[in-house]
């Protein structure tokens, strides 16, 4: 259907929206920069100092050891929560029973603030990495099984049907047929997953972590140093910009290519 | 190589109740047969089929296959639509047949050079090409086709039974069809079995004396019309 589009503005090619995307991000460290200087206040660093900050970081070791540290629990919340989501969601949303008979517990988890499962987990299992990875998964855990449940939902019989009398063994049924239709409920819990999951990582080192992104973060609150707060913080938004650009997209590309070839 | 006895098979509705979708249904098909079921819509000529693949569930009466392989067209051409069209038909391949050149059938079927579309790339006409050839593809020893031609135009439709008699004449396996269209039935069958309206059960089975090759139209008008005045199943 290409030709029936409008002629593609400039603005949505790939590098004009990447050069339009630096001028928003310089539009923003500007009106930061001018901020600081009329407010000359120890709160509001102006961007310089902050990216000094991050360099000095850097070269010392601190920023990687605890950019890897958060990283790496994100990595494993992030992979237990949607192992074990996606598993209770697919069987929800293929056996009516079973979906009825836990609902209610989805329902008490998807309202229960991720502070209360925090605090309760390190009251239980003690201050360990455990306990704050399973925390952060189990905050996550009702969000994938609800959209992975839709996903288990919305299978097409006509193709399982297509693959029954064609004799698909079990594992190219699945591959061919299921997670392709799945991918769609994958790919939004993913992303969404991420975002939800780094954040309340934090929350789990400020409470009880002796490393990390949120471990620097409480630190640097109490010295009152809102130069390390906010390079911290941009350091750690710019990996997980670095996973969306590099990791993410390419997939969901990857996975979609066969909707439009011009797509 | 196809035993289809079946007494009774009836589906729970909405509010409780059950709804008698079919009553007797008995027919055979042979090997190298090409039989037709048809009969008005609603009759239970799929469900028939659908019983003969083992997608419904319970049912009273019996449906008895030769061991071997079976293949289906069904009514939309259910290809995966991540898959390329030779994606499509390969997945569906048993071990054995997996490393078969399937470039001649593709040819015989006029989806040469499609293999590498997207099934979403193709028009309605070409995506039941495609089907038509994953169910040759598998060398089925049984083959179903459940209205395989409807909803294209009767050009289309004229040339793809053209080529499905031919690839079926290539390699004749036993084949049940349903079609609603009689004159279809007339062109193809071996025998036509004709349904009551619901809750089906068989009124007639025809045998059609004329080869396949001396069917022109006025043959085919004969038909049609004798298998009308034999078991008139309010519609023509």
């Amino acid at each position: 259907m290409a030709a029936e589009r409008p002629a593609t503005a400039p603005a949505t090619r790939l590098p004009g929206r990447l050069l339009l995307g630096f001028v928003s991000l310089a539009l923003l460290a500007g009106v930061w920069a001018i901020a600081a200087s009329v407010a000359q206040s120890r709160v509001l660093p102006p961007p310089g100092a902050v990216l000094a900050f991050v360099w000095d970081e850097a070269l010392d070791g601190a920023l990687w050891v605890n950019l890897g540290m958060t990283l790496a629990r994100v990595a494993l919340a992030f992979t237990v929560a949607m192992a074990i989501g996606s598993a209770i969601g697919i069987v929800m949303g293929l056996h009516r029973f079973t979906d009825r008979l836990f609902d209610p517990w989805l329902v008490l988890l998807l309202n229960l603030p991720a502070l209360v499962i925090m605090v309760l987990a390190y009251i239980w299992f003690g201050l360990t990495e455990a306990a704050a990875v399973g925390a952060v998964a189990l905050t996550k855990i009702p969000n994938v099984v609800v959209t992975m449940r839709e996903g288990a939902r919305a299978l097409d019989p006509a193709l399982s049907e297509m693959a029954k009398v064609f004799r698909f063994p079990p594992a190219r049924q699945l591959r061919h047929v299921v997670l392709p239709q799945l991918q769609p409920y994958f790919a939004a819990t993913t992303r969404s997953g991420i975002a939800l999951i780094w954040k309340i990582v934090l929350v789990a080192e400020l409470l009880g972590r002796p490393n990390g992104v949120g471990f620097q973060i409480y630190t640097y609150f109490q010295l009152f140093d809102v130069r390390a707060i906010i390079g911290y913080s941009l350091a750690f938004v710019a990996v997980m910009l670095v996973i969306e650009f590099c990791a993410l997209q390419p997939f969901e590309a990857r996975a979609r290519r066969w909707r439009k070839r011009d797509a | 190589m196809l035993e289809v006895a079946i007494r009774s098979k009836s589906y729970a509705v909405a509010g409780g109740g059950r709804l008698q979708a079919l009553g007797e249904v008995a027919f055979s098909v042979g090997t190298g047969e090409f039989v037709c079921l048809t009969g008005p819509s609603g009759c239970g000529k799929t469900t028939t089929l659908r019983l003969v693949l083992g997608l419904e569930g319970e049912f009273e009466g019996t449906v008895a296959r030769a061991d071997g392989r079976v293949a289906a067209a069904f009514q939309e051409p259910r290809l995966l639509p991540w898959r390329t069209v030779e994606d499509n038909i390969r997945l569906a391949l048993p071990p054995e047949l997996a490393d078969t050149d399937l470039d001649p059938l593709y040819a015989t079927l006029g989806i040469a050079g499609a293999g590498r579309l997207y099934p979403g790339e193709l028009s309605l006409g070409m995506a039941r090409r495609a089907s038509l050839a994953r169910a040759f593809a598998v060398e089925p020893s049984l083959l179903l086709l459940d209205e395989p031609f409807v909803s294209l135009d009767e050009a289309t439709a004229a040339r793809l039974r053209a080529l499905l008699m031919e690839v079926w004449q290539a390699r004749p396996t036993a084949a049940l069809m349903v079609t609603h269209n009689l004159r279809e039935a007339a062109e193809l069958a071996d025998r036509i079995v004709v349904l009551s309206a619901r809750p089906g059960r068989v009124l007639g089975v025809h045998a059609i004396a004329t080869p396949r090759h001396e069917r022109d139209a006025a043959t085919i008008d004969a038909i049609v019309r004798e298998v009308v005045r034999l078991t008139p199943f309010g519609q023509p």
